[in-house]
């Protein structure tokens, strides 16, 4: 990007264009995200009418501090869908366009964008790391995706969701299953369970079974081992599991009355899940929502953009635009994941776009770098996959606790009771009685506390402290007989572990007075 | 009968009495009936030997005991019922040290009534003489090292000296050197006893204790106040062996040999050698510069914490030093309840060196009225943080930190800890990204599933219950998980 950095710096032009897909009703920067972008140093521009599907007025937009003009003439163009050819030549030769660009799909549009000479970023390339969590447009939009294929599929449905008994007789609750419990599936098992319906979901990644259960639905295994995802998405499964997962597909759908299908394997077309014969099983008023419409569908008989109704009676939803139908909430997501990739992209905060191929999420976006083809990137491997290494360190430190051999532990207590014995028989009789009482008492005092309560450490050190002002009594038998420094010496004894008895009871009632169980239990 | 028949009598009552406190304070269902115990014990005991007493001095010097006693107990009643359960552990430290006093004082009388008196002295025969002599000595070295170890325990833990470790050069020659002149002038005192000897002793001792326990640092005094309350029952059987009570004798070595195990479960839960601990931090060297950065650490605001913890069906929260230092434990309850009352399964999960007191912690939340049967210790607790939702990290830091797990050249290496990052999303509660009191960096801050939450324990948490949403639980908005997931 050596032409973006000049020794001088105005700051960039940012140019929000209207979408021009049909049917495409989001915007990729709302009036609260343009605040944003002018937070970091960019100077905004509006095409006219760029929000209007969205519900943001040209007014909102500069009220938020951009211009309405052309904004094709930008240094950075923000978009959501992809440019169209004519597009592409309205862009300056050096700007940079930003939007789902969807390279692996659509290579010729690559070659384009490179044709041109521009800087292309694709949201949807961001890698799945955590760092880049925030930038994740794909995710961000597949979660209002899922939500909005329930709500849709629940428009079609002639029935409620959720069982009922009234007064007019009992409503059995609504089944449905959804295929691929990903950011999409995960949102619409979440949305139908509220709704109160029975959820099942399906996966090839058994890891997900927890995630499916947090959100209320219940996992349908396909009893075939599949190997462990390493980049986060499913992968393409196998011809025994394919077997498998058509067989359960076909005994779930004549069950359930509605099928929200999500699953995609990035750059190929979307699996085929359900059959023309799975579907004729089903019901009549039984919907289908085929999110992977746009992608070739999961689904036989699906239209994308349209719903269709089979001959037994079964609607099957194919809208493109799921995420697009809640356009307001989309566009501000949207906005959002764009101005953090902007942030990333702005280290300066300066209004310079600066674009570092050593940081894997910027290599990553990058598509075409100045007329340079960047596509594809190097793989990123998530980090949530392998974590088996911490078990396999934690075996040398166990290693560590090496005990003593029956014999030398043997000997140490023979040489100790030896010694002991010693000591007693030389000793003066006086002194051997008060060491017989120590030696005893000191194993009580072990033996005593060995089940300790580890809550109840700190009462019974303050229990003890207060009983070992016990040497109070060694002052008080001193007071009284001697000389006035003896007595006085006693005094100041008997003073600071009378604080002591009389502090350490009374805190430890205290404290114990205050531990309790909970309510409920008592 | 004789009064003398009776009070070795109610010696021994009193002794059992102890015992069977200390046996009631294990457990919490008989806690209470300890304490009561405790106090029947010490009445008795006390009652016993002052009737005693009075037979044979006068009443003004018994007015001067009960006067002495009331004082004293005042003064005790009022900071107990004053002190702050934060300030627990500084409260215990200067109490152990008004013991180890106490048997200094009790020593040097041993020698004002015996030794001063050269060969005129009555009280104690010819042929006892001499372990008199040692007695003495004993009783005196191991009160002094109480004394000044508890007072420098206290000034750490009030904060009013820095609680990073002395590090004198030589200092575990100091310490054996300190022991080898203690045994030298033993000899000499029992060979021929003196004044300057007495005062020899007793400086020695005094900064013994010092050294002792100046070259502990901050993370360790859990151990340190733990073995202070051991050294103080030894310094209390020491004046028992000087005064021939057997009562003395029992009490010292009861709480000297509790103590001392409680130090040792300390020191097993830190994976530090007993032995260094208590030999003042003997062989531990000064963890090496574990400061730089490891990566980029993420913040998350209060509201979405709130929002996760709203929406997570099991929490933990592991509380340290931090909670306390922010007095944070009240709000904490709070989200407790709160949270309890929304079906969100919350749990506690404490280190045993969490704070800076063994059970600190427990004292704290049981302060918040938070039920004790959901705070558990970490081998109660580890093994489900693989099942758990959120895990709020309130202030502590070297007690989950997979260093230790992971990382054999760390000072902490070992150590075992709480295994936070196994949840599916860590929360980690803290003021700035300085390492902990081991001097440690934390890789856990750095890991895929946690996230920071700068600030103030307290304000952070109370901000947290502010964007609590106050209504049922909702599923349909909730923001999905977005990394195990496929497109």
């Amino acid at each position: 990007m050596s032409a973006q950095v000049p020794t001088h710096h105005p700051p960039q032009r940012i140019g929000v264009v209207a979408e021009s897909s049909s049917g495409e009703t989001r915007v990729a920067a709302t009036p609260a995200t343009v605040r944003q972008l002018l937070d970091l140093g960019y100077q905004v521009v509006v095409e006219s009418e760029a929000g209007a599907a969205s519900g943001f007025t040209d007014g909102a937009y500069t009220e938020a501090g951009a211009t309405i003009g052309d904004a094709w003439a930008a240094d950075v163009v923000l978009k959501v869908n992809a440019p169209s050819g004519g597009e592409i030549d309205r862009l300056r030769a050096d700007a940079t366009v930003v939007g789902l660009l969807t390279p692996a799909q659509r290579p010729e549009l690559v070659e384009q964008l490179s044709a041109r000479g521009v800087t292309a970023l694709a949201l949807d390339a961001v890698p799945r790391i955590s760092r880049a969590q925030s930038m994740d447009v794909l995710s961000s939009m597949a979660n209002i995706a899922g939500y909005r294929a329930v709500i849709e599929a629940a428009h079609v449905f002639g029935r409620f969701f959720t069982g009922q008994v009234t007064a007019a007789g009992k409503v059995p609750p609504a089944k449905v299953l959804v295929a691929g419990a990903g950011v999409a599936g995960l949102a619409a098992i979440g949305a139908a369970s509220s709704l109160g319906a029975i959820v099942r979901a399906t996966d090839p990644r058994p890891e997900v079974a927890d995630q499916v259960r947090s959100l209320g639905g219940e996992y349908l295994a396909v009893n075939v081992v599949q190997e462990a995802s390493t980049d986060g998405y499913a992968k393409a499964t196998s011809a025994d599991y394919d077997r498998a997962a058509a067989a359960l597909y076909h005994e779930q759908a004549a069950d359930v009355d509605i099928i929200v299908t999500t699953a995609l394997i990035p750059g190929r077309p979307a699996p085929r899940l359900v059959t023309a014969a799975d579907v004729a099983a089903m019901k009549p008023g039984s919907v289908i929502v085929d999110m992977a419409a746009a992608q070739g569908g999961n689904v036989e008989g699906t239209v994308p953009g349209r719903a269709v109704v089979t001959d037994n009676g079964v609607t099957i939803i194919g809208y493109t635009d799921l995420a697009g139908r809640l356009a307001t909430q989309a566009s501000q997501l949207f906005g959002t994941n764009l101005v953090n990739l902007l942030k990333l992209l702005t280290p300066g905060k300066n209004g310079r776009l600066v674009i570092d191929f050593e940081d894997v999420v910027q290599r990553a976006v990058t598509v075409v770098r100045a007329g340079e083809v960047t596509w594809p990137p190097p793989p990123v491997a998530v980090s949530a996959a392998p974590a088996a290494a911490p078990a396999a360190a934690a075996a040398p430190v166990a290693a560590k606790e090496s005990r003593l051999t029956p014999a030398v532990r043997f000997g140490l207590i023979g040489l100790g009771m030896l010694a002991v014995f010693l000591v007693i028989a030389f000793a003066p009789t006086q002194l051997a009685e008060n060491f017989t009482v120590f030696a005893l008492a000191v194993v009580i005092g072990y033996y005593v506390i060995g089940k300790v309560h580890h809550a109840l450490h700190t009462p019974l050190m303050s229990v003890t402290n207060a009983i070992s002002g016990i040497v109070v009594i060694g002052a008080l038998v001193q007071i009284g007989h001697e000389s006035w420094i003896v007595t006085a010496l006693s005094c100041v004894a008997v003073l600071l572990t009378s604080v002591n008895i009389f502090g350490g009871f009374a805190v430890t009632r205290r404290m114990l007075s205050m531990f309790s169980t909970a309510p409920e239990r008592r | 009968m004789t009064t003398t028949t009776a009070s070795h009598a109610a010696d021994l009552v009193a002794a059992l009495l102890f015992i069977l406190s200390l046996a009631g304070l294990s457990q919490h269902r008989t806690s209470r009936a300890g304490v009561v115990y405790g106090i029947a014990g010490m009445a008795l005991a006390l009652v016993a030997t002052i009737v005693l007493a009075a037979q044979s001095i006068t009443a003004g010097a018994v007015a001067l005991i009960v006067l002495a006693m009331v004082l004293g107990g005042a003064a005790g009643l009022w900071r107990a019922r004053r002190v702050e359960m934060t300030q627990m552990p500084e409260l215990i430290a200067v109490l152990h040290s008004f013991v180890g006093l106490a048997a200094v004082l009790v020593g040097w009388n041993g020698y004002l009534e015996v030794e001063a008196h050269g060969s005129a002295q009555t009280l104690v025969s010819a042929d006892l003489l001499g372990i008199h002599h040692a007695e003495v000595f004993i009783g005196i070295f191991i009160g002094g090292v109480t004394f000044t170890g508890s007072i420098v325990a206290f000034l750490k833990l009030s904060a009013r000296i820095a609680s990073r470790p002395l590090t004198l050069p030589g200092k575990n020659i100091l310490n054996l050197g300190a022991l080898a002149a203690f045994a030298g002038l033993t000899a000499w005192f029992t060979a021929g006893p003196g004044l300057g000897l007495m005062v020899a002793v007793t400086v020695l001792a005094l900064l013994l204790g010092w050294h002792l326990v100046a070259s502990i640092g901050g993370g360790d005094m859990p151990v340190v106040v733990s073995m202070l309350n051991s050294y103080s029952g030894w310094a209390a059987a020491a004046a028992g062996f000087l005064l021939d009570n057997n009562l003395l004798i029992v009490t010292g070595a009861l709480v000297g040999s509790s103590g001392a195990y409680l130090s040792y479960i300390m020191c097993r839960a830190m994976n530090r050698s007993f032995i260094s601990v208590i030999a003042g931090g003997f062989g531990i060297e000064a963890p090496s510069g574990g400061d730089e950065e490891q990566g980029e650490h993420r913040e998350v605001r209060a509201e979405e914490a709130a929002g996760l913890l709203a929406q997570a069906r099991s929490v933990v929260i592991t509380p340290g030093y931090g909670m306390a230092v922010a007095q944070a434990q009240h709000p904490v309850a709070e989200l407790t309840r709160r949270l309890r009352e929304r079906g969100v399964e919350v749990r506690f999960g404490v280190h045993p060196v969490a704070g800076r007191l063994p059970g600190h912690m427990n004292v704290l939340l049981a302060e918040a009225k938070v039920p004790y049967d959901i705070v558990l210790e970490m081998d109660e607790i580890n093994d489900d943080f693989g099942k758990t939702d959120v895990v709020l990290v309130i202030g502590a830091n070297d007690t989950v930190n997979p260093a230790a797990t992971d990382d054999p050249t760390s000072p902490i290496a070992g150590m075992p800890v709480l295994r936070v990052w196994e949840a599916e999303q860590v929360i980690v509660f803290k003021r700035s990204m300085a390492s902990g009191y081991a001097g440690v960096q934390n890789p856990l801050f750095f890991r895929e599933n946690s996230t920071m939450l700068f600030g103030d324990a307290k304000q952070s948490v109370d901000a947290i219950l502010q964007a609590l949403p106050g209504d049922a639980r909702t599923t349909t908005d909730r923001p999905v998980r977005q990394h195990t997931t496929a497109g």
